[in-house]
């Protein structure tokens, strides 16, 4: 058994260490600085970085089990969008009396003439109990699902396409009013947030420095996962499940523990994203905001684990600017960068910068070198 | 009491074109006003011309009285007596008769009823209209008798048996409502129901609307049988509409089936290349409706050949550029075609605005056939299906009886033998995408005749037609064909219980089980090529 290898390398580390320092500083600067100072951030910037630091924690979630176990899901916006509803509730009872009708239940209820909480919402004005709720239910949704779906094998595109149909109903059945989730509104116009009101700076300040505490936290946790000897036996379903099967192994559990770990860090994502953006509905679980994660995944590079969060900080970047800038031509943008990335850079931002400096490319192959090394040894 | 009445139409339709029996006249002078209701009602079942002049004239206060009784009518020039069907100077001391409310209402009644004779099925229709809004009086049973057993028109005619039997129902003498009750067994009229359950409902001091027990027995009876006809109709219609939901499937999911079922290519922008389709049938159109107004109609069958080249070329022309770079690599190649289907959309965005363009039905399909008395099959339904069977059979021709479908099977069940023997496999590659695009593009023909046309058509139907393609068994067009079908049922029948959105839900819950169930898919591919 060789020494464990250092989570990151030095530079690595020194980088990471310098992004989260920047980052921490935004909103310090936001509150400290008047508006028209030098030094001043406006809030919509910081929410702007709070919002992508959101996605950067899905776009890590879906690294691990693509980058890793090669699962590619399609269906993780479902994750997202049901962590967001899950701390969503909390915050509509959150609202008290305080909707358009000033009833002790949600506008949307009050609208469909709704009498009490249907049974699902019960224990909802408890925040712990939401954010069990964050954890649990996308954690035993993932769990059963990939129980069934890895236990009858399925695999590669039938996955995919499986884990799309899921996002699909899913978005169908939220739609419904008579779901109980506001249908095709959501949830919007939170006031507050454990007592604090959800508008002001300084609770968007705390919000962004969770998100960035839990972002950087996911970071190295996922990273020591990969690293650990289970982490080796998912690359190995990645790159050859039957000879993994063959070696000993049965692949179900492995795979079943980092789909449902994804899931729940996917579902984190989304219950941070929710009181930073303001509104969670669904569609945030169409088929296409799912794929457009991958997008960020592939983008940043696969298998990274900072690849990920440097693509969804890098196509949202460009989405917004886009969106403000050419409106009609985002759409044609994303197109063209799926197909770019596709077709060249399949080692998204990350493979790109290792082709460009020698050095780094070295490293890479000797790297790999030794994994394959380490993998082979261990097989005997 | 039939007989009787029977005998007096006989009677009274020998003197018909001839006069009116002053004996029915008669009472119309009279004090009684119950005499002169009836007289009225004997008068309108005559339902000849003398008839609706005397009723006329009594609604516009021109009917006169003589002293002795005589009944005649006064215009401004001449006077008419309909006794003798004459005409003759008005006489000294005649009298107007006096209508009252209800003597007007019975005349009115009259009138609408005299018009259920009309030749005109618009007239007809009106009047059944005008006496379903009032009360029917039994008097004017034997008009409307007369009228449902003329009547030609099934929803008139469905119409007059609703009325007929709420006024025999109504009848003071048990055995005729009895009668009137079994009558009813044979209909199909779902509107009766109603009528009979209100006979039955059990007020709250226990007693019922209908007072005699045994025709209450033969109102449940009735009732039954009815619900039972009307549940056997609904099935018959369940089964036509699913056929039709799962033909609309079949040809949204067939292009696929040979992209992804035979070739095994993730194409994302499937959906898009239906839009497309369904886009050049648009196109189509606007062109006929510029240089060739008169053929409006037939802009649909230049639609087919051209929806088929322009998708079959966009098709192409995909293949050639991304997809060729990615086989093997089914991920990514979903990726890319996820890219493509965003770059078509925003395309046909801009080119045609982000609105839905309006796609009108040919006249010829707009109308359908009646069947089991109140169930209407539309000739666009009919058309869809039919249009889906012929698009299977020729991609069988196609796939199965040419040289073409040959190649394309030598070369999907086994790529380097085919090569090794001569044929071109990357040409074959690029047509078989191109065919699968092109049935595609018929495909959104087919579409823009069902629903709105606009740049997220595909959308809807992506995740459908791979639910139908995967489920089916990936390069099985049988298993295309049954999935399409089968989920076309299903969710028809679970409609009505569940509600739509539920039942597609249902489906995708059931498809998603499915697959873990049985992960080939209905028909799984048999020997080496499975994996």
């Amino acid at each position: 058994m060789r020494a464990r290898p250092s989570l990151f390398s030095r530079p690595a580390w020194i980088a990471i260490a310098v992004c989260a320092l920047v980052a921490g500083l935004l909103p310090v600067l936001n509150l400290v600085f008047p508006a028209g100072h030098a030094l001043h951030i406006s809030s919509y910037m910081v929410g702007l970085v709070g919002k992508f630091m959101c996605f950067a924690l899905a776009a890590l979630a879906l690294d691990l089990v693509w980058g890793y176990a090669g699962i590619l899901s399609l269906g993780h916006g479902v994750f997202f969008a049901l962590g967001a509803y899950a701390h969503g509730m909390y915050l509509m009872r959150a609202i008290g009396r305080d909707g358009v009708y000033q009833s002790h239940l949600p506008d949307f209820m009050v609208f469909l003439d709704w009498k009490t909480y249907p049974w699902y919402w019960s224990m909802t004005d408890n925040f712990f109990y939401c954010m069990l709720l964050v954890l649990l239910v996308p954690g035993v949704l993932a769990f059963v699902f990939g129980y069934f779906a890895f236990r009858s094998r399925i695999k590669g595109v039938y996955f995919s396409i499986i884990t799309q149909a899921m996002t699909y109903a899913f978005m169908l059945l939220f739609f419904r009013n008579d779901t109980g989730f506001g249908g095709n509104n959501g949830f919007t116009d939170f006031k507050r947030i454990l007592g604090f009101s959800i508008t002001a700076p300084e609770t968007k300040a705390t919000l962004y420095l969770v998100t960035l505490a839990i972002l950087v936290g996911a970071l190295v946790a996922g990273r020591m996962i990969v690293q650990s000897k289970l982490g080796r036996v998912l690359q190995g379903v990645r790159d050859s499940e039957a000879r993994l099967m063959f070696i000993g192994y049965d692949p179900l559990w492995f795979k079943l523990f980092v789909w449902t770990l994804s899931a729940v860090l996917c579902s984190i994502a989304g219950a941070l994203y929710v009181p930073q953006v303001g509104i969670i509905n669904p569609s945030e679980m169409s088929p296409a905001n799912s794929i457009e994660m991958v997008i960020w995944v592939a983008v940043g590079g696969r298998g990274t684990l900072i690849g990920p969060i440097l693509g969804a900080f890098t196509v949202n970047g460009l989405k917004s600017w886009f969106t403000a800038a050419f409106p009609d031509l985002w759409l044609f943008a994303l197109g063209l960068l799926f197909i770019l990335v596709t077709l060249f850079m399949q080692k998204g931002i990350l493979g790109l910068a290792r082709q460009i400096d020698p050095r780094g490319k070295r490293r890479v192959v000797v790297e790999e070198a030794a994994t394959v090394k380490e993998t082979v040894k261990e097989a005997a | 009491m039939k007989r009787l009445l029977l005998a007096l139409l006989l009677c009274i339709n020998a003197l018909a074109h001839a006069a009116i029996d002053p004996a029915i006249l008669a009472p119309l002078a009279g004090d009684d006003p119950d005499a002169r209701v009836a007289a009225v009602a004997r008068i309108a079942v005559l339902a000849n011309d003398d008839a609706h002049r005397v009723l006329q004239a009594l609604q516009q206060d021109t009917l006169y009285a003589t002293p002795d009784g005589k009944i005649l009518i006064v215009g401004d020039s001449e006077t008419y007596d309909p006794a003798t069907g004459k005409t003759l100077a008005t006489p000294e001391g005649v009298d107007g008769i006096v209508v009252n409310n209800r003597l007007r209402s019975a005349v009115e009644a009259a009138l609408s009823g005299l018009a259920l004779l009309s030749p005109d099925p618009a007239v007809r229709d009106s009047a059944v209209r005008e006496l379903q809004a009032r009360e029917i009086d039994p008097a004017q049973v034997p008009l409307i008798q007369k009228a449902f057993d003329k009547e030609s028109d099934a929803a008139i005619k469905a119409s007059l048996q609703l009325l007929l039997s709420t006024a025999n129902l109504r009848a003071s003498d048990p055995a005729a409502r009895r009668a009137a009750v079994v009558g009813l067994a044979g209909s199909t009229n779902a509107a009766l129901q109603p009528l009979l359950k209100n006979m039955l409902q059990k007020q709250p001091d226990g007693s019922y609307p209908e007072p005699d027990a045994s025709v209450r027995a033969a109102a449940a009876q009735t009732l039954s049988e009815i619900e039972g006809r009307i549940q056997r109709t609904e099935i018959v219609a369940n089964i036509f509409y699913g056929v039709s939901l799962g033909s609309v499937l079949l040809l949204a999911s067939l292009g696929l089936a040979i992209t992804f079922g035979l070739m095994g290519i993730i194409n994302m922008a499937h959906g898009e290349l239906l839009m497309i389709g369904a886009y050049t049938t648009y196109g189509c159109q606007v062109l006929f409706r510029k240089y060739l107004p008169g053929a409006v109609d037939a802009y649909l069958l230049v639609a087919l050949p051209a929806a088929f080249i322009v998708t079959a070329a966009v098709g192409v022309a995909l293949e050639r550029t991304v997809i060729r770079w990615l086989y093997g690599r089914p991920l990514e190649t979903l990726l890319a075609t996820w890219g493509i289907s965003l770059i078509l959309m925003q395309l046909v965005r801009t080119l045609f605005g982000a609105q839905n363009v309006e796609v009108a039905n040919p006249s010829w399909m707009s109308g359908g056939v009646t069947v089991l008395g109140s169930l209407v099959l539309s000739y666009s339904r009919i058309a869809i299906i039919v249009f889906a069977m012929l698009v299977v059979a020729a991609l069988w021709v196609i796939l199965n009886k040419t040289r073409l479908g040959l190649f394309v099977r030598a070369v999907m069940q086994n790529r380097r033998m085919a090569s090794c023997v001569g044929v071109s496999t990357g040409k074959i590659d690029m047509m078989t995408f191109g065919l699968g695009s092109g049935i595609a593009g018929l495909g959104g023909v087919a579409l823009s005749q069902l629903g709105n046309v606009g740049p997220d058509l595909g959308q809807g139907y992506i995740v459908d037609s791979f639910m139908v393609v995967v489920l089916g068994g990936v390069g099985q067009l049988a298993g295309t064909v049954i999935a399409a079908l089968g989920l076309g049922e299903v969710n028809k029948f679970l409609e009505p219980m569940a509600g739509a959105v539920m039942a597609k839900i249902f489906i995708l819950v059931f498809i998603i089980i499915f697959i873990q169930r049985r992960p080939q898919g209905l028909f799984a591919m048999k020997g080496r090529s499975v994996e």
